[in-house]
């Protein structure tokens, strides 16, 4: 293992993270803010209590996620892209190391920046709204698993991509649909019992799920069914890289 | 001397069928200068591109230092610097960083006195903290070559170093080539300006729709395939060549004011004594003489021009 080869990556971008500390804590900052102050506030003071919580309260898990889950992907995918469309990515594919150790350098950073995110937003959340954590310690492993997951999913789409567009167009299509129909701002108790069903069917949906519980210790699927679906997903994700790697599929022809 | 890189019967074709190399051989001895001539899309960039780990071998093998590229890759990259053709830089980070990244994912720790060692040797030192998108095109392409030496390779892969850069810079790049083999680097340079290869290398391939059609010591070359020619003024014009001259390969210039005798130096006679004999025979009188040699130029383009 190169491990100095990981750290050079991961600091490397790390740093881009604090050149544009603006764009990257402050925007998802403001826009978690406005999010508090329409459909907590506003509108959620006129909505019943969901499960036993407050409205306000209980769309922060799913605020959470939302921005974790696009940040992870959108900070990966561009990480990964961005040396890809410079063509500095020839240091890369030169350089005496493995696929795992690129993944690790960049979904490390990635996923890193995500986290800060997320637990801005969290501290953002006890200004508008009284919280409690019932679980700290597997709300961290959510949101650590939910970053890493993401950010491996970014990876795959940075390397995909070659061309600005179609880096958006997965996050942009994909990912905020699905978290917003994940559950973000309901229970998906809420839902007719068909679209309960064919709510299962999006992953987005376990990882909320699962991280709701951490916070109120009520959940919408059974947290080991969450977990399980959060490795699968990641699973899936690293067995993509891999074989992106061995065949060499858009990197090196 | 012991072959450094080792190429055998390395075939590349990619997706669309395009072969970029056609079963290539190529033994690399340590410490030598090697110039790859050949013109733009001969496969040289591929070959130095394949040899690196950038794009992967249909067939064949290469090693590095006795590593194979495949199986030990991590041995065979260690020892190798690349220099790419393009300007691949990170516009937005500064100089030190950009060479300091280069010599961390090639495993070695951070060395900034090292870093700033090469920085010095490269000129480039007063510019460390600027970041790379304020210099200039030489600058940068002297960054390229911080960054392939960050991690003090034994082997050197510059792909035309020197084009697109000033007759100044382009001898200052030349001085640092003799430098880095002085330290006993080996050196692969691809170039299309064959007086870059007559100047500094020690050995030419010319390389040509995927084939090297030739890999030989840059002097012998010259001498084997060098021919010289005599040019020959006269006072007066001649309208043909006399016919006691015809068994001589004279080429007559249009004015008829000068005669050129081809010959080669490796001949056992050049027959240059006869010639001029039989040119007083036939009463033409000489205002000067002189020779000329070809040039690598001259031998490039014929062995081009040769291929299918």
């Amino acid at each position: 293992m190169n491990f100095n080869a990981v750290w050079t990556i991961y600091i490397f971008e790390m740093r881009r993270f604090f050149r544009t500390i603006t764009q990257s804590l402050i925007s998802p900052v403001l826009s978690t803010s406005l999010y508090f102050v329409v459909f907590g506030a506003a509108i959620g003071s006129r909505i019943q209590e969901v499960e036993g919580v407050s409205y306000g309260a209980f769309i922060v898990p799913g605020l959470i996620m939302l921005s974790v889950m696009t940040q992870a992907t959108s900070n990966a995918s561009f990480g990964i892209y961005f040396p890809k469309f410079i063509g500095t990515i020839y240091e890369l594919l030169s350089a005496p190391i493995s696929f795992l150790e690129v993944v690790a350098g960049y979904v490390g950073a990635a996923a890193t920046k995500a986290l800060f995110i997320g637990i801005i937003i969290l501290v953002t959340a006890f200004f508008f709204v009284d919280i409690q954590i019932k679980h700290p310690i597997m709300m961290m492993l959510f949101l650590v698993l939910t970053c890493v997951s993401f950010s491996l999913l970014g990876f795959i789409i940075g390397i995909w991509a070659d061309n600005f567009e179609k880096l958006q167009l997965i996050p942009l299509l994909v990912i905020t649909p699905l978290v917003f129909l994940g559950g973000s701002f309901y229970s998906i108790t809420m839902l007719p019992p068909v679209w309960q069903t064919i709510t299962l069917f999006n992953p987005v949906v376990y990882l909320i799920s699962g991280f709701r519980w951490s916070f109120f210790g009520e959940a919408d699927v059974a947290i080991g069914i969450s977990l399980f679906a959060i490795a699968c997903f990641t699973g899936i994700c690293l067995a993509i890289i891999w074989w992106i790697f061995r065949t060499g599929w858009r990197i090196r022809q | 001397m012991s072959a450094i890189v080792s190429v055998q019967n390395l075939r590349k074709a990619y997706a669309g069928g395009f072969e970029a190399l056609k079963s290539v051989n190529l033994d690399i001895e340590e410490g030598e200068i090697l110039a790859l001539l050949g013109p733009n899309g001969a496969g040289k960039t591929t070959l130095i591109s394949t040899i690196c780990g950038i794009t992967l071998p249909t067939s064949g093998k290469i090693t590095v230092g006795g590593h194979d590229t495949q199986t030990a890759y991590r041995a065979a990259r260690d020892l190798i610097g690349l220099v790419p053709q393009e300007i691949n830089l990170e516009p937005f980070e500064t100089v030190m960083n950009s060479v300091s990244f280069s010599r961390g994912i090639f495993g070695k720790p951070r060395n900034d006195a090292y870093v700033e060692d090469v920085l010095k040797q490269l000129s480039l030192h007063d510019k460390k903290d600027n970041k790379i998108m304020t210099l200039s095109g030489g600058m940068k392409r002297r960054v390229l070559i911080a960054k392939a030496l960050s991690h003090e390779p034994r082997v050197l892969f510059l792909d035309e170093p020197t084009a697109g850069v000033d007759v100044e810079l382009r001898k200052d790049m030349w001085d640092v080539v003799a430098g880095l083999k002085a330290s006993g680097v080996t050196i692969i340079l691809t170039t299309h300006y064959i007086e870059e290869a007559e100047a500094i290398a020690d050995r030419v391939g010319v390389i040509n729709k995927g084939e090297i059609l030739l890999i030989q010591d840059k002097a012998d070359l010259m001498a084997q395939m060098g021919q010289k020619q005599l040019k020959i003024e006269l006072t007066e014009a001649v309208d043909e060549i006399p016919a006691a001259l015809s068994a001589y390969d004279l080429e007559r210039a249009k004015d008829g004011l000068s005669l050129t005798y081809s010959y080669d130096t490796k001949g056992e006679r050049t027959g240059i004594t006869t010639l001029l004999n039989d040119l007083q025979k036939a009463g033409l009188q000489m205002k000067d003489i002189q020779t000329q040699q070809s040039s690598l130029e001259d031998i490039f383009v014929g062995l081009v021009k040769e291929t299918p």
